[in-house]
C-alpha cells in the first residue's frame, strides 16, 4: 500500500464527506471507532471494508476507497448498526447515502445487486406496483442464470403467487412523472 | 373500528397467505378494511437507497389517499409499514420535507392520518385478553419460535417493539396456548432481497435463522413480514441441496395464520396450504386441522 497523506486526504474528500453528511444525518466526526456497529452487522464478513471501517475511511477523507467498496451495497438496510450505536449514528443511513453517491459516480462495486434493484425500480416506474415475475425473469436474464429459483414456479403458479401479467395501477402515470421528478431533484443536490 | 387496507405487492404475490389471513382475524375482529384504491408500491429498499425522495413519495401517494377518505392505514407487511411509517414521521418532523414530497406526488399529504402494522393492530393494540378471548381452539403447547427480523423493530421511532427483545409474538403465541421459545435471533436479518440478487451472502443469513430455530427444539417459526417469510419458507429445499448435512423442515407460519386458526378458521382457509414447508403434519400433532 503506498502511503497516504492524510492532510491532503482530508481535503481532496471533503465535498463529498459534507454532502454525505447532510444527506445522511449523520456527523462521522462523533464515531468513536468502537465497532459496535461491526460486531452485529450481519453481512459483515462478506463486506471488503465493515461499517466501523467505512465510518473511519470518511474521517480521512478516503471516499474513493468508500464510492467504489462492495460493503455500500451488500448492506441490507437491516438497521442493527443503528440500533446499537453507543453515539446514536446511523451506519445504514451513511451507506444508503454512499450507494447514491457512488452510483452517480458511476461506480456500482455489486453488479447483481445494483442490477436487482434496476429491475425492481423500473417494474415500479412501469406499472405502479412491482410485477414479481417479472423482476426474477428480468434479473435471472441479466445476470445470466436463466433457471436460478425455476423449480419454485410451479408451485408458486399452483398456489397463486406468481401472476402471469403485471397489474397495472390507473395512476401509473403519475407514478412515472414522480420517478421523473425524484431523479431531477436528486441530480440537482 | 376501520382502516385503509394496504396490502402491498407482496401480498398480492409470494404473500398471498398473510393477505388471505390478516383479512381473516379482521374481520373476527370487527375490524373493518377498505383497500386503498390504485395503491403503489412503497418502493421497498431498492427506492430509497437509489434516490432519498422518491424512498419517500411513494409511500406518501398511499397516505394522501388514505388521508382523504379520513382513515389511519393498517399495512401488514413490514417493508411497506416501515417505509409508510418513516413517510409519516418526516411529513411531521418538516414542513419543508412535505412541501419537496407534495411537490414529486401532485397530492397533499398533510400528515394527518398515520399508518399501523397488523401486529401493532391485532395483538397490540386489540391486547391479549382479547386474542384469547377470540380463540376457540389451543396451540396445545406448539413450540414456536417468534421471528421479527429488522423493519417492524428498528429504528426505533418507527417500531413497534423492543429493538433486541421483541415479545409481541411470544405474547400472542403464549395467548393462544403456544409455547414461545427463547432463542437469541429474533431481529437477526434474513438478508431481504440478498438471498435472491447475492446468494451466496444471503442464503449463510436464512442458513443461520433455521439453525438456531432447529436446535432451540422450535417446531415452526412465526412471522409478519412476507419477504421473511419467502426466504425461511421457500429457501429450506434449496439450503438442504446446497448444505451438506442440513435436512431442514421447519413449516413457517405469518402469525395471522396462527390467529386465524385458532380463531377457527380451516387451514386451508387460511392460506396454511400455500407453503413450500408442508404444515399439515404439524398442525395435525396439535388438532388443528
Amino acid at each position: 500500500m503506498q502511503p497516504i497523506n492524510l492532510t491532503s486526504a482530508e481535503a481532496a474528500g471533503r465535498d463529498l464527506v459534507e454532502k454525505v453528511q447532510k444527506a445522511s444525518g449523520v456527523d462521522v466526526k462523533a464515531c468513536y471507532q468502537c465497532g459496535k456497529c461491526s460486531a452485529g452487522c450481519p453481512v459483515g464478513s462478506a463486506m471488503d471494508y465493515t461499517p466501523r471501517q467505512i465510518m473511519r475511511l470518511l474521517q480521512l477523507g478516503l471516499v474513493d476507497e468508500v464510492l467504489k467498496s462492495r460493503s455500500i451495497w451488500l448492506c441490507a438496510q437491516c438497521e442493527t448498526c443503528s440500533a446499537r450505536c453507543p453515539r446514536n449514528l446511523q451506519p445504514d443511513k451513511v451507506m444508503e447515502s454512499l450507494r447514491i453517491e457512488a452510483k452517480k459516480a458511476g461506480y456500482e462495486a455489486e453488479d447483481e445487486i445494483a442490477t436487482f434493484n434496476e429491475k425492481f425500480l423500473r417494474s415500479v416506474a412501469a406499472n405502479g406496483r412491482l410485477y414479481e415475475a417479472g423482476l426474477i425473469i428480468g434479473f435471472n436474464l441479466a445476470t445470466v442464470q436463466p433457471l436460478k429459483d425455476a423449480g419454485c414456479a410451479p408451485a408458486m403458479l399452483t398456489a397463486g403467487k406468481l401472476k402471469l401479467f403485471p397489474h397495472k395501477i390507473k395512476g401509473k402515470d403519475a407514478i412515472r412523472r414522480m420517478f421523473e421528478k425524484a431523479e431531477k431533484a436528486e441530480g440537482e443536490r | 373500528m376501520k382502516y385503509a387496507y394496504y396490502p402491498g405487492c407482496s401480498l398480492h404475490s409470494t404473500g398471498i397467505e398473510y393477505d388471505i389471513s390478516s383479512k381473516l382475524v379482521a374481520k373476527r375482529m370487527g375490524i373493518e378494511l377498505k383497500e386503498i384504491p390504485d395503491w403503489n408500491c412503497c418502493g421497498a429498499s431498492a427506492a430509497h437507497t437509489t434516490n432519498h425522495m422518491l424512498g419517500l413519495a411513494l409511500p406518501a401517494r398511499n397516505l394522501a389517499i388514505a388521508e382523504k377518505e379520513g382513515l389511519d392505514v393498517l399495512a401488514p407487511c413490514a417493508a411497506c409499514y416501515n417505509r409508510m411509517k418513516t413517510t409519516e414521521l418526516a411529513v411531521k418532523a418538516s414542513e419543508q420535507t412535505k412541501q419537496k414530497i407534495a411537490n414529486i406526488t401532485e397530492m397533499d399529504y398533510q400528515g394527518n392520518i398515520g399508518v399501523k402494522t397488523a401486529l401493532e393492530v391485532f395483538v397490540k393494540d386489540a391486547g391479549l385478553e382479547a386474542v384469547k378471548a377470540l380463540a376457540t381452539k389451543t396451540l396445545g403447547g406448539m413450540k414456536v419460535a417468534a421471528y421479527y427480523g429488522c423493519l417492524l423493530v428498528r429504528p426505533h421511532d418507527v417500531g413497534i417493539d423492543d429493538m433486541e427483545n421483541p415479545m409481541l409474538m411470544d405474547d400472542m403465541v403464549t395467548a393462544l396456548g403456544g409455547e414461545a421459545v427463547q432463542w437469541p435471533f429474533k431481529t437477526e436479518c434474513c438478508g431481504a432481497s440478498l438471498p435472491t440478487a447475492k446468494g451466496k451472502v444471503g442464503l449463510k443469513l436464512v442458513y443461520d435463522i433455521l439453525s438456531m430455530a432447529q436446535s432451540v427444539g422450535a417446531e415452526a417459526i412465526v412471522t409478519a413480514c412476507p419477504l421473511c417469510f419467502v426466504n425461511l419458507d421457500m429457501r429450506q429445499s434449496d439450503l438442504n441441496k446446497k448444505v451438506s448435512g442440513s435436512s431442514f423442515k421447519i413449516p413457517i407460519f405469518y402469525f395471522t395464520e396462527l390467529m386465524a386458526i385458532a380463531f377457527g378458521e380451516k387451514p386451508a382457509s387460511a392460506g396454511a396450504g400455500k407453503h413450500f414447508v408442508n404444515t399439515s403434519e404439524i398442525l395435525a400433532k396439535y388438532n388443528l386441522k
